[in-house]
């Protein structure tokens, strides 16, 4: 239990300290590669967690897949790569606004969950997941493939050349 | 480990990705932003899971991945298509619906 909370909390801070790094960098790629470090981050604490098939969902479409749109991204818009005021001028207020969604939403938690505790006995079985796929939640599933095809076209149409 | 953690945890990142949404202006930075935020969504989803010793949550989550990779392909398509008409992807510059 003690490795466990010690390795939640070099996690949560290195995820916590890379998150402020891509609202905060000056560098549209470095913002990229710190967002890497937040979604690995949090694919470790979904093992953590015991959610083993997720975890490396996780790794495979966001650090594999996403990231590299991101990147993409970056080189078809030129954005500027370096280093400048990436930001508009409502810092003050934005700080304030998430500032205060951050106290309202630790007092409301440490309310309501105070001393719920997580206890894992065995990881998720992938087969288990499986089951709940194809059984419970078989039309959404379908309903999901419809979607991607849906934004896979749109994707097309929006970006041709023409 | 207790839930709280956990929760408290992607409370604060949601919230450092909603500061971005607002104060980012380069779009593909506002989309990472987004990212951050339904990650944070994510990560709830799972300590329910594991809390309430129930798979369903960890569906949803693979759901969720699904439609913020299709979200992520549409919107860089987007900002594509502003980066064309604007040249900058500068999201202040589209205002000429501004009243």
């Amino acid at each position: 239990m003690v490795a466990q909370n010690v390795a939640f909390s070099i996690i949560a801070i290195a995820m916590v300290l890379s998150a402020i790094g891509v609202v905060r960098t000056s560098n549209v790629v470095h913002a990229a590669l710190y967002l890497v470090v937040v979604l690995a981050g949090v694919a470790a604490q979904y093992i953590l967690l015991a959610a083993e098939f997720v975890a490396w969902v996780q790794v495979l479409i966001y650090i594999g897949a996403v990231v590299i749109l991101f990147l993409f991204g970056i080189m078809l818009t030129r954005s500027p790569m370096g280093d400048l005021d990436l930001d508009n001028s409502q810092r003050m207020p934005a700080f304030v606004a998430s500032l205060a969604l951050v106290g309202t939403l630790t007092a409301l938690l440490v309310d309501a969950f105070g001393k719920s505790k997580v206890v894992i006995d065995a990881p998720t079985e992938t087969a288990a997941l499986s089951v709940e796929i194809f059984r419970r939640y078989i039309v959404p599933f379908e309903a999901i493939s419809i979607l991607l095809l849906a934004a896979l076209i749109g994707a097309i149409v929006l970006a041709r050349r023409d | 480990m207790i839930l709280n953690q956990f929760l408290i945890l992607s409370a604060v990142i949601f919230c450092i990705g909603i500061y971005g949404v607002l104060v980012r202006r380069n779009g593909v930075l506002v989309l990472m932003s987004i990212e951050l935020m339904l990650n944070a969504v994510n990560l709830n989803l799972i300590a329910f899971s594991a809390y309430l010793n129930e798979t369903s949550g960890q569906v949803f989550v693979l759901f969720v991945i699904t439609i913020a990779a299709a979200e992520v392909g549409v919107g860089l398509a987007i900002i594509l298509l502003l980066f064309r008409n604007f040249r900058s992807p500068d999201l202040d510059q589209a205002q000429q619906l501004k009243g």
